[in-house]
């Protein structure tokens, strides 16, 4: 029996290569058609007119992107994210260290105190916005606030405390910032406990050994040994408190006046109410790039304390 | 291994020339069977006994497919993007959308249909109905003119008041004037009642508020020159409009956080009684029914400031279906339409949803507070059968300005500049 040899090309180089190009091949294909290819139709919608219906666009350049640079409503209402990111940023993340901090010590029912922090994040946005809505009505029957916060303001004589609370343009922002944490907090909290628990004990005995005390113990081992995932958080908290939106819909409806009013509601209304999907689009390419920069500006600082 | 993994790989092959094949391949549509989308998600039950009843009369099928109604519009727009329109849909939208589906050919001329018999079809149903969906000679979205949708129940938005706290302030009739509803607030603050409630969360109701003053104060030719572009907001009847709400807000008409505040939250504040007055559609009656079933409430219009020109509310078609224009069941699609605005189903329709039927001659058997209602539908009036539409940026920049008067952040004059500025830009977006 002749023994069968394979052909040459079998063994070449270019086959090596064409083999695992074809293995990469299936994920290159999704990511070009659910990635790629719609970055590039909004990219080329954002330089056209055009109302979402008409089979025809009307080609605009850049002509939309200029628009939005002097458009107020719509950096105002980055600067509003931009509050409720801050906001996040600091309130929502410490208190999330503070509890993972707490529950990887041994204390009785730490296991109950993980599943409790982590409902809000399980709750629908539109959920929370309503029950916060409810807790923070202004409106009065028979003499007594029927809102929870006014109406226990009221019942401790904190009267002069109470107040409309989303329809007051000085706390409504703060409002739906705080709710946003109040929300947001269980993901952080759930990622900084892994993060605490991989930290290796013999760390801290070797610390208390050299006679550190608590504070010294956390700031010169937990908290270095923390930055990536802190890194990782703050990226996922910017990321995620930029693009708020569905609970400040649920919250104060469309918005007050243009106090609580946020990139994605711009681009909804640009979208649905003026019909002007070229110029939505020129806000989602604005918005997205702006994003990757943040992304990127803390990738860097991720990178260089890591070096550091 | 090696022939696992070539039977691996050849069930693979398979599925994938499987899935391709079954994605080219045209869907097999049963010819009895017409899909309706809807967003009416209070009366799905309601119009699937409709459906059923249609069935079994002339054994054509209606689907009945429900969608959220936040995303109903934005899923329409995506479906004609993709031609994928149902044969019956709705567009919940501005006239210049719904014009701009006719003009791209998605939704079928119905003026024939309507014509025959004597336009028996048109006779029956409120004219102001059908005006929703007519498109005049000469209109300005260039569409040709004629009947587009069907209506199947016909809505009004007015101001609603409770009997109970009225009398508890010895206030002893509605207010048909502003002077009397400030006097009627005053002794409603005096025994702890809160005045006007209304869901302003949701803008677009305080803008139809604010239009039935305009109307009051200027006229509809004056409202139209406004849009058009001939006549500034700046005017002395426009500033006057915006100092309706100036003044209410200052006599502390409004209920607190009125300005945030979701329809259903409102409907929930006068169905509870925390406010002795609303300012809400017709629709309203079925919901304070569910909320609240013995709530005592009349209606009125909103209370005139000027006796020169009459208050017209917002008002016309609540619902409408237009019939996809490339549908090949598009006369089964028709037929199903006539059946249901015929008196018998509409008469079934209102009872059970407690709506305003679109045809006449079920008016007959709805509720008092119906009643009254449809009394005011000769004084309706809606963006949909203007000549002109405000563009959006105007309108938003209008009703954002009626929040900063409310909560005392600007002026009237300061308002009525920023829409005249914002107007200014929009015009001129449009010239270039």
């Amino acid at each position: 029996m002749n023994a069968i040899t394979k052909p040459k090309f079998l063994y070449s180089k270019g086959f090596d290569t064409f083999k695992n190009f074809l293995f990469t091949l299936p994920a290159v294909s999704i990511f070009t058609i659910f990635y790629i290819l719609p970055f590039y139709f909004i990219f080329n919608l954002s330089m056209h007119e055009w109302n979402g219906i008409s089979p025809t666009m009307t080609f605009v350049g850049l002509e939309n992107f200029a628009e939005l640079m002097g458009d107020e409503i719509w950096w105002k209402s980055m600067w509003n994210a931009a509050y409720i990111t801050l906001i996040a940023l600091t309130l929502q993340n410490m208190v999330a260290f503070a509890l993972a901090l707490a529950c990887d010590r041994d204390i009785r029912m730490k296991k109950f105190y993980r599943v409790v922090f982590f409902i809000p994040p399980v709750l629908s946005e539109v959920v929370v916005g309503l029950i916060w809505r409810w807790i923070l009505e202004a409106g009065k029957q028979g003499g007594e606030y029927y809102g929870l916060l006014n109406y226990y303001l009221h019942k401790i004589g904190l009267v002069s405390l109470v107040n409309d609370w989303l329809s007051d343009p000085e706390t409504a922002l703060s409002c739906i910032a705080v709710v946003h944490c109040w929300k947001g907090f269980g993901w952080g909290f759930i990622m900084l406990l892994a993060g605490l628990q991989t930290i290796d004990k013999q760390l801290y005995e070797a610390a208390r050994v050299d006679g550190a005390n608590s504070w010294q113990t956390f700031k010169n081992v937990t908290v270095p040994m923390m930055v990536p995932v802190i890194l990782v958080v703050v990226i996922l908290t910017v990321l995620g408190s930029m693009q708020v939106f569905v609970l400040v819909m649920s919250m104060v409806g469309q918005g007050l006046v243009y106090h609580t009013d946020v990139p994605v509601l711009r681009i909804l209304s640009a979208m649905d109410g003026t019909k002007r999907f070229g110029y939505a689009c020129a806000m989602g390419v604005n918005f997205g790039l702006i994003l990757i920069m943040v992304s990127v500006f803390f990738k860097i600082i991720s990178n260089r304390m890591k070096q550091a | 291994m090696k022939t696992i993994n070539r039977i691996f790989c050849l069930c693979l092959c398979l599925l994938v020339t499987a899935g391709l094949l079954s994605s080219c391949a045209q869907k097999e549509e049963d010819p009895n069977t017409v899909v309706m989308w809807h967003w009416l998600t209070d009366r799905q039950s309601v119009l699937q006994e409709l459906a059923d009843r249609y069935k079994d009369e002339t054994g054509i099928t209606v689907k009945m497919e429900l969608f959220a109604p936040t995303a109903y519009s934005q899923r329409i727009i995506a479906s004609a993007q993709a031609k994928v329109l149902p044969d019956i849909y709705g567009i919940l939208d501005k006239k210049q959308t719904f014009a701009s589906f006719i003009d791209s050919g998605y939704v079928a001329e119905l003026t024939e249909e309507f014509e025959k018999d004597n336009g028996a079809w048109e006779k029956s149903l409120f004219e102001k109905a059908i005006n929703v969906n007519r498109f005049e000679e000469g209109n300005v979205y260039d569409v040709k003119p004629g009947i587009y949708g069907v209506p199947v129940d016909v809505t009004n938005t007015q101001m609603l008041y409770n009997k109970k706290l009225l009398a508890k302030a010895g206030i002893a009739k509605a207010p048909e004037t502003m002077d009397e509803f400030l006097v009627a607030i005053e002794a409603l603050k005096r025994v702890g009642i809160s005045g006007l409630v209304s869901g302003w969360g949701e803008s677009w109701m305080a803008g139809a508020f604010a239009s039935n003053y305009a109307f009051n104060i200027m006229g509809e030719e004056k409202i139209m020159a406004t849009y058009k572009g001939d006549v500034p907001y700046t005017d002395p009847d426009w500033i006057k409009v915006f100092r309706v709400f100036q003044r209410l807000s200052q006599a502390g008409a409004f209920i607190e956080g009125i300005v945030t505040k979701p329809n259903k939250f409102a409907e929930q504040d006068f169905a509870l009684e925390r406010a002795a007055f609303a300012y809400n559609g017709s629709w309203c009656v079925n919901v304070y029914h569910n909320m609240n079933p013995d709530l005592e409430y009349g209606v009125m219009l909103p209370p005139a400031v000027e006796s020169d020109y009459p208050m017209l509310i917002w008002g016309g078609a609540g619902t409408s279906f237009v019939v996809n224009a490339s549908s090949e069941k598009k006369q089964k699609a028709i037929d199903f339409l006539k059946w249901f605005t015929e008196k018998e189903q509409q008469a079934y329709f209102s009872k059970e949803t407690r709506n305003l039927p679109a045809n006449k001659e079920a008016l007959a058997s709805i509720p008092e507070v119906l009643e009254d209602f449809a009394k005011m539908m000769d004084r309706t009036t809606h963006p949909t059968i203007w000549k002109y539409n405000e563009d959006h940026v105007v309108s938003e920049k209008f009703e954002k300005g009626l929040q900063s008067i409310i909560i005392g952040e600007k002026t009237p004059e300061q308002v009525a500049q920023e829409v005249q500025e914002a107007k200014e830009r929009v015009m001129k977006r449009q010239a270039r």
